[in-house]
């Protein structure tokens, strides 16, 4: 009785649920990028590098300015971050676009290798601006880590129980949600979507139907790109509050991938999707059962997503498998 | 107002040094259904193709309503209001009908797809289509699929439809339907050509049939004044003398009997209907037939890869001794002790793997054998070695991938690992295709060897003048039926052209 008591206390709490939306802000930019890059039939396991790069572009962007000025205002920061997020998320992607629909190199191969890389690069260029500021550990944009916390005025401590469950986070959480939003619409309600839905499905048909194939998987994977950057903004921006922290992003990345598959490649689905994989993957902290047990809850997104998998797959039914020419490249020769 | 929609001058198409399409021009008037006719490889889809903006001409001038245009692509074609139906249909399984109908049309941003339905549906009243627009096309049958294609090129405001063999994948109801569209969309003034080899079919449904023969213009005559005799013998031409070796038959002895061999294909639809013949030890069976009569099920019946219902009944012709195939997978007849070879027409797909060497794709027909945990390496090895020297294949080295081999020489990597397996029946579908003269006469003399030895050899071939020198008996598929069993030696080309063009009458 008192295990439950202590579960239910917990997880029943406004904090719960405040951290169960922190913590999967980051895995939905980085699902919807995702998902409209598999849209497009390109598999892109470099996303987890990608929220890497898009984090050390923004942490970079904003210190490169708050040490150039001797009084930054945040906001700027903010437009600087947002800068460096983009170019580098861009760059990121640019590489595995040119490898996989340019040069038509294996998917699969091109993404784990962008994911290394790109981590690497995050962990390399945070040590990096250690040695420059001259301290020895945490280095912080703190002025434009606070803008990105900056909460909505007034909604945020006017309406009570309410407002601190929906209006306590930073202009990031809401991007998030209309990103994610806006992707939906655009993938199931416009034109634009239905040609990059067919791309995604039998390019040869979209071929004979006059799409242009390769723009439209450059443009999907890019935009994709650079709305996973985002993911690893949010996170070193607004949940760490402007600071780097080596592998600290930890495997976010990759559950932004399992959200894709939860989602069944839907980005409306994700926005939901990610406050329950943001709840269990805190949900670990909530069980009054001591370490060893903790580590074995830590799987539960993941456990999540295989039975959403297992339970799509047994379906059958058309619309809730993958797009049909996933991690395949397109040969035009071969129609 | 030019009286032709489409005229063709001089077009000329060459993929390497083989010409597809040699100086054709023929036109199409407005308002008429004109019928392309012509064997398998006489160039007609690679004609039309260029048509539809997925070949362009080497060669040659194409008008569009007297005015000379170039199409490079299918946007231009669309833009000319060339629509094209594909043999394999170019449509998204997951979309509804409405969906994949407007995939790719420009207009407003938003799609509204009321209006979109709304539109389509007055498109489908008007012609008489049987067509739910919000039924998606994994569920639809491939007279419906060929349905969205039909709407979807007159969406797109085609004034030319491009149909090819639009007929192999229905049964004769909806045949019928397509046939009674089509008149419909001929009295709108659309202008259509149809590509089939139905003799039936072209005399009932078009204006005018143009004839071509091996990438060549032969000529085109009014429909009314044509006959089946006539038109298959402007089909076919004349005979023509290749000098193949054909010994005489020796010891001969049954080997295989079928009865009643009944299989359905992959779409469901009957591909064998109750074919009954004999092969004999010491002969060459050929199968001659319009590509998609039946071969490839018949073939892969007998070799354990096709079900069906019926009876193939094989006998040893050394020990008498008969087993029955029918019901059994090709590991379960080898175990029987039946030796049987297949040499698949999809060389790299179905007999051999493109990315390993000689000596592993002889692995292939022999991995099981031996008892030691380890393959075996030297057997395949020395009959790489062996196949290389005998045969003549021209390989830097016998592991060397042999997808980079020219196609006559992966051929012969597959015939002669098949004869080697010393097989009582051979089966060859296609064995020539794509194969220079040399390499051709280098296989016909494989399988007269085979024959000589006592081999039954089944020859499914395309070109008629080798079926006629090679073959001892010519057995005739059309639409999967036996439409007669000629002999070789004393067969006419016609004959033989008309067996396979008209379905259920007796050879005259």
């Amino acid at each position: 009785m008192n295990f439950l008591v202590k579960l239910f206390t917990g997880i029943f709490s406004v904090t719960f649920f405040q951290s169960a939306i922190t913590q999967g802000i980051t895995l939905l930019y980085g699902a919807s990028g995702e998902i409209l890059t598999e849209r497009s039939g390109n598999l892109n396991m470099g996303i987890p590098g990608i929220m890497y790069m898009g984090g050390i572009g923004s942490l970079a962007g904003a210190f490169l300015y708050e040490q150039g000025t001797g009084r930054p205002n945040g906001w700027i920061g903010v437009l600087c971050a947002i800068l460096g997020c983009l170019i580098l998320s861009f760059l990121g992607t640019l590489i595995y676009c040119v490898l996989t629909i340019t040069l038509k190199a294996n998917q699969n191969v091109s993404g784990l290798a962008l994911t290394t890389f790109g981590v690497g690069l995050g962990n390399f260029m945070g040590g990096s601006f250690s040695k420059i500021t001259g301290t020895a550990g945490q280095i912080t944009v703190y002025t434009t880590g606070q803008a990105f916390r900056t909460k909505i005025p007034f909604l945020s401590d006017h309406l009570g129980i309410f407002g601190q469950l929906f209006f306590n986070y930073g202009f990031l959480t809401y991007l998030a949600i209309l990103i994610a939003a806006a992707a939906t619409i655009f993938l199931f309600r416009t034109r634009h979507g239905l040609a990059l839905r067919a791309v995604g499905e039998n390019p040869a048909a979209a071929d004979a139907a006059s799409i242009n194939v390769t723009r439209y998987k450059y443009w999907a994977t890019l935009v994709g790109g650079m709305i996973a950057g985002f993911g690893g903004m949010y996170f070193v921006m607004e949940y760490l509050g402007g600071t780097w922290q080596n592998n600290g992003f930890g495997d976010r990345g990759w559950l932004s991938v399992a959200l894709v598959i939860f989602a069944i490649w839907n980005p409306s689905r994700a926005i939901w999707g990610s406050i329950l994989f943001g709840a269990l993957y805190i949900l670990f902290a909530y069980v009054p059962l001591g370490q060893a047990f903790q580590e074995l809850f830590k799987m539960a997104p993941y456990l999540v997503t295989i039975i959403v998998l297992v339970a799509t797959s047994l379906r059958r039914r058309k619309e809730t498998q993958p797009p049909a020419s996933l991690g395949l490249s397109y040969f035009r020769e071969d129609r | 107002m030019a009286e032709y929609a489409i005229e063709l001058r001089g077009i000329s198409k060459y993929f390497g040094k083989v010409a597809a399409n040699e100086d054709i021009s023929l036109t199409l008037k407005k308002g008429e259904i004109l019928a392309l006719l012509g064997e398998n490889g006489s160039g007609k889809t690679t004609l039309m193709n260029m048509l539809s903006g997925i070949y362009f001409p080497d060669k040659g001038q194409i008008f569009i309503d007297g005015r000379e245009v170039v199409i490079r692509s299918p946007k231009d074609a669309y833009a000319l209001g060339i629509g094209m139906i594909h043999q394999h249909f170019k449509l998204i399984e997951v979309f509804t009908a409405a969906e994949n109908i407007i995939l790719g049309m420009d207009g407003r941003s938003m799609i509204d797809m009321k209006a979109v339905t709304k539109d389509v549906q007055a498109l489908i009243d008007r012609y008489g289509f049987h067509l739910d627009l919000n039924r998606k096309v994994y569920d639809m049958s491939v007279s419906e699929k060929q349905t969205v294609e039909i709407v979807k090129m007159l969406y797109r405001g085609a004034g030319i439809l491009i149909l090819d063999e639009p007929t192999a994948v229905l049964t004769p109801q909806e045949t019928d339907h397509l046939f009674s569209v089509l008149r419909k969309m001929k009295a709108d003034g659309k202008s259509i050509i149809i590509i089939t080899h139905k003799l039936h079919e072209v005399l009932d449904i078009s204006d005018r049939v143009s004839i071509l023969r091996k990438g060549r213009y032969i000529g085109t005559v009014d429909t009314k004044d044509a006959t089946g005799q006539s038109l298959t013998e402007m089909m076919v031409g004349e005979k023509m003398s290749l000098d193949i070796e054909r010994p005489e038959p020796e010891n001969r002895k049954l080997c295989l009997e079928v009865r009643n061999l009944t299989c359905l294909d992959e779409y469901g639809i009957t591909a064998l209907d109750r074919v009954s013949f004999t092969a004999y030890s010491g002969e060459i069976l050929g199968i001659a037939g319009i590509a998609g009569s039946g071969q490839k099920q018949l073939l892969e019946a007998i070799a354990g890869l096709q079900a069906g219902t019926g009876s193939i009944l094989f006998t040893d012709p050394e020990t008498g001794r008969k087993e029955e195939l029918m019901g059994r997978d090709p590991l379960s007849i080898k175990r029987m002790g039946v030796s049987l070879a297949f040499v698949p027409e999809d060389r790299l797909g179905m007999g051999l793997d493109g990315n390993m060497g000689m000596p592993g794709n002889m692995m292939i027909r022999t991995y099981r054998n031996g008892k030691a945990p380890l393959l075996e390496q030297k057997g395949p090895r020395d009959l790489s070695l062996r196949i290389k020297a005998d045969l003549g294949v021209v390989t830097p080295d016998i592991n060397y991938p042999i997808r980079r081999l020219s196609g006559g020489n992966i051929q012969k990597i597959l015939v002669g690992r098949e004869i080697a397996s010393a097989p009582k029946l051979l089966m060859t579908a296609y064995a020539v295709r794509g194969l220079d003269i040399n390499t051709s006469y280098a296989i016909y003399h494989l399988l007269n060897e085979q024959k000589k030895k006592g081999v039954a050899v089944i020859y499914v071939g395309e070109d008629l003048d080798v079926l006629m020198e090679l073959c001892d008996r010519i057995l005739v598929l059309c639409d999967g039926k036996v439409s007669g069993i000629v002999d070789g030696r004393t067969a006419a080309k016609d004959q033989i052209g008309r067996l396979m063009t008209t379905v259920g009458e007796a050879a005259s």
